[in-house]
Parts: structure tokens; sequence; C-alpha cells
């Protein structure tokens, strides 16, 4: 556990040592952006469209009951920014992506081809975990955006044709623009920065580490996943009472 | 760079131990191969051939001992630089997500050594020299065994090196293909003068290429000389691996089954 901590950290810094040479991975980078986007976006989408939709669902009544339709907007938007869509997105890309990059890097151990690549004087960390790295830096808090807006969405939609809610679109936006300012988002899309290097580094280091053939690499991959879920949930405590401390 | 023949360097191993889990798999193993030499170093599996290659190349780190190339010692393969040196890796150790000719031209392309004409320009001459045109677009996984010990090849090759390991590089390959291999590690070696050190257990292999065989056997060489020394050799554990065969006592002939009375 604490050896795995040490490693993965270790693997941070030397990626991060390596960041200037991003550009020349660049097309590498936009590959696996291709990769992340195509295997997450469709299921972010649906995913957040259902959670807002629920939140509307689970809070409007209650609130109508006591008179206070207006603030729903408010606790649709606000949930969603600084809670749900970090921390969902990020949970779906450690199951999609984070899988992913320990298996393959995992296979590349396991079958030599990070041997080979060493032979020829290429650095792995340089040549596959950079890429994945930034790729998914850059693709989860996207992701984020989009689920909050969709997520902002389902709230709507619910919120406006509940009959026990029954809010006018006019009075949703109205809430939820009163209710959520930019740092918010920021915050979300901060956290979810947080959790897309810590499923990149983790899921990377399972990878290079994997050991005893075949099935090795299903050992790395489920390690890979349940650790990542593990430290987003701790860093999004940790997250949110340090942002609370900067507002 | 490439009119001139790459140049072979001197290997040397001194007191080379490692042991894996307490477990030892190399004691304090010493050898020489010279420059431009054929090196084959024999012996059955689990022997360690691969955990020695492997610290011959700088992948892995020694327990005790040293490893010279022309006197400097090997550190991690990022920093080998100095002197060019490939490995052929048992499986061949080919990229899955890239192309034939991508494998082939990594080290150019990753290193930015040459323009993309010019890599493919390379890539198509190393391929010939393998009898492998116009493989160029396919992927690793469509290819046979030998094809992709072929392509490892010539991928060792594109970093022209002075020193080149093989592991195995006839393991899993029909009679016919080994030879084939067999006799382009021979025509490389001569052709280019590059010290090559080949690993296996492929007794014909062993004595149709060496200069000079290693039988290693548990972590230590039983033997180690020329050809016709190792054949010679009197140590039972060496004689045994090196003659055993399929010959084992004539079966009694089946009795003809159409003996009417
Ligand atoms: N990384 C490792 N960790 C533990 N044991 C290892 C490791 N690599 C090799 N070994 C052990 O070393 C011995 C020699 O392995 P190897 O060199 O692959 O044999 P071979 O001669 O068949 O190539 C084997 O018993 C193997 O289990
Ligand atoms: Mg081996």
């Amino acid at each position: 556990m604490f050896h795995d901590i040490g490693e993965v950290l270790l693997l941070l810094g030397r990626t991060l040592r390596a960041l200037p040479q991003t550009a020349r991975q660049g097309r590498k980078v936009l590959e696996q952006l291709f990769e992340i986007g195509n295997a997450s976006l469709l299921m972010a989408c649906l995913l957040s469209l259902f959670i807002g939709g629920v939140l509307a669902l689970q809070t409007g009544p209650v609130l109508a009951e006591r008179g206070l339709h207006h603030f729903i907007g408010q606790i649709v938007g606000l949930s969603m920014c600084r809670e749900l869509a970090p921390v969902m997105m990020a949970v779906l890309i450690a199951g999609r992506i984070g899988s992913a990059m320990a298996a393959e890097i995992g296979s590349m151990q396991v079958y030599q081809e990070i041997d080979a690549l060493r032979t020829l004087s290429i650095n792995p960390v340089h040549y596959l975990v950079l890429p994945r790295l930034v790729a998914i830096s850059l693709a989860l808090p996207t992701l984020v955006v989009f689920s909050i807006l969709v997520g902002w969405v389902g709230g709507a939609l619910v919120a406006v044709t509940n009959y026990q809610i029954s809010i006018s679109l006019h009075g949703f936006v109205k809430s939820l623009g009163n209710g959520v300012e930019v740092m918010d988002v920021v915050n979300g899309l901060l956290k979810s920065l947080g959790f897309a290097v810590a499923i990149g580094a983790i899921a990377c280091q399972q990878g290079l580490s994997t050991t005893g053939g075949p099935r090795g690499i299903g050992r790395s991959v489920t390690k890979a996943v349940v650790n990542s879920i593990v430290v987003i949930l701790l860093l999004d405590y940790v997250f949110t009472r340090l942002l609370m401390h900067l507002d | 760079m490439n009119a001139s023949p790459a140049q072979g360097v001197r290997l040397e191993v001194r007191g080379l131990t490692k042991s894996y889990n307490g477990r030892p798999v190399l004691r304090d193993l010493s050898f020489t191969v010279e420059r431009g030499e054929l090196f084959v170093i024999m012996g059955p599996s689990g022997s360690g051939k691969t955990v020695l290659l492997k610290h011959l190349i700088g992948l892995e780190r020694p327990d005790a001992g040293e490893i010279l190339l022309e006197g400097e010692p090997v550190g991690p393969p990022e920093t080998l630089g100095r002197h060019r040196v490939a490995m052929v890796f048992q499986s061949g150790g080919l990229l899955n997500s890239l192309t034939v000719a991508e494998n082939v031209g990594l080290y150019l392309s990753e290193h930015r050594l040459k323009p993309p004409a010019e890599i493919r320009r390379i890539v198509a001459e190393k391929l010939a020299l393998l009898g492998l045109e116009g493989t160029e677009d396919r992927w690793p996984a469509e290819l046979s065994g030998g094809m992709k010990k072929r392509v490892a090849i010539a991928r060792a090759l594109v970093v022209e090196p002075q020193l080149i390991f093989y592991d195995e590089p006839t393991s899993e390959l029909d009679p016919l293909i080994a030879v084939t291999i067999g006799r382009e590690l021979v025509r490389l070696n001569r052709q280019l003068g590059v010290t090559s050190v080949v690993v296996t257990h492929d007794r014909d292999l062993a004595f149709g290429i060496a200069h000079r065989i290693a039988v290693l056997h548990a972590g230590r060489f039983l033997a180690l000389g020329t050809p016709a020394e190792v054949r010679a050799h009197a140590d039972p554990v060496v004689r045994q691996f090196l003659h055993a065969d399929f010959a084992f006592e004539p079966h009694p002939t089946p009795e003809p089954v159409s003996r009417l009375p």
C-alpha cells in the first residue's frame, strides 16, 4: 500500500519533469484524447442527464412543499458543478480509461515491449506515461464541463415538467444563475484536474509494475481501478476542505 | 553513417552475480566476447539465459560484478549512447500498437535522427535484407512467429549496432526458418562485423554458427570454448545436455493383423 503510493508519487515526479517534452509527443496526446472522448463522451452525457434529473426529482417536491421552489435551480446547479460532475466523471474515467491504460501498459510490460523500448533508448515515461497523463488531465475537466451543462439540462427538464415541482424554465434558470458563481465551476474543474492526475498516475504505475504474465495484467487492472476510486473519494474530501478555506 | 560498416565492440563480464528473492540465478560469471565474435550461450530452460542478457544490455542491475563495453561500464539503457547496442527479444518484443514499418523505424523516428522519407527508405532496406519486402503496413498480430523475429532483427539493425544480443532466435520456429535465421545471423556478423551474443537451447544452431560456445547451467558456465572443445567436454551434465536425443529402445514392430489360421 505505502509502497504503491511511493511508486505513484515517484512516477508522477518523473512525468512532471518530462513535461517540457510534451510538444514532441503531441500526436500521441491527440490519439489518447480521441480515445478517451470516444470511450466516454456518450456515457458521460447520459449519466449526467439522469443524475441532474434525479437530483431535481429528489429535492424538488420537498422544496416545493415548503414554498422554496426558487431554490431548486441553485441546488441542482451547485451540486452538479461542485460535487457530482467531478466525482462521477472521475469514477467513470477510472473505470473506462484507467483500466484500459493499466491493461495496455501492463501487457506491454508482460510481452517485453517496454524492455524493447528501453533497449532502443526510448524512455517509457516519455513515450507512454507522459502523453496519457497529459491527455487525461485535459480530457477529464472538459468532460466535467459537459457533465455540468448536461446535468443542469436534466435538472431543468424534470423541474419544469414534474407536476409536484412545477417551476417555469425561466424560474429555474434564474435560480441557477443567482446561486452558482463562476468560482463554483472553477472549483469543480480544479478538483477534477486533481482526480485526473491521480487516475493517470495510478493506472500507469500499475501497468508498469505488472509482473507474472497475463494473469498479472488482470491484477493490475483491478488494482488500478480500485485504488483510483479510493483515492478519488479521499482527495474529494481533502479538496473540498481546502477549497472551502480558499472561498 | 551508412557507408562505414559498424565496428564490433568488446564485451567483458566480471563476477556477474544475481539472485531473485534469495534464489541465485547467476553465480559469479566471468567471460569476454571479442570484437566481431559470434558467441553462443547454451543452456536448458530456466538456466538464466534471459536474465544474463538483460544484465548485459543494462535492463537489470547486477547484485555484484561488472559489465564492460570497450572497458566502460554498461549503465542504464537510456545512457547506453556511447556504444550502439541492440537486442532481439525472445518473442520479438514488437510494439503491437505500431505497424511493422513503424516498429522498424521507431529508433530513428522517436529520436528524430532522420527525416521521414529517409526513415522509410532505411526501413524498406532493412526489411528487404531479412526477406520481408512489402510487409511495411502489416500489424505484428498478423505475422507468424518467424516473421515477428525477423522484424525484430530488422528493428535491431536500424540502430546500426556494434553489439547485438539475440534471445532464442530460433525457438518456436520450424527447422527451415530456423536455418534461414541462423544463416542471417552469420551473414550479419560477417558483413557488418557486429559482435553477436546468441542465447539458445538449439544445439544445431549453436554448433552451426558459433565461434565459441558457453554452456550455462544453474547460473554457472559448465563449459566454455570452441564448438570442438565443448563437444569433447568431459562434464557429465554437459554431455547429457549436448547428446540427449530421441533414440530410445527400438520398438518391437507391431504384429501383423492378418494372421489367419
Ligand atoms: N524478475 C524476476 N524475478 C524473479 N525471478 C526471476 C525473474 N526473472 C527471472 N527469474 C528466474 O530466473 C530463472 C532464470 O530465468 P530465465 O533467464 O528467464 O531462464 P531462461 O534460461 O529460460 O531464459 C528462472 O527460474 C526465473 O524464474
Ligand atoms: Mg529465456
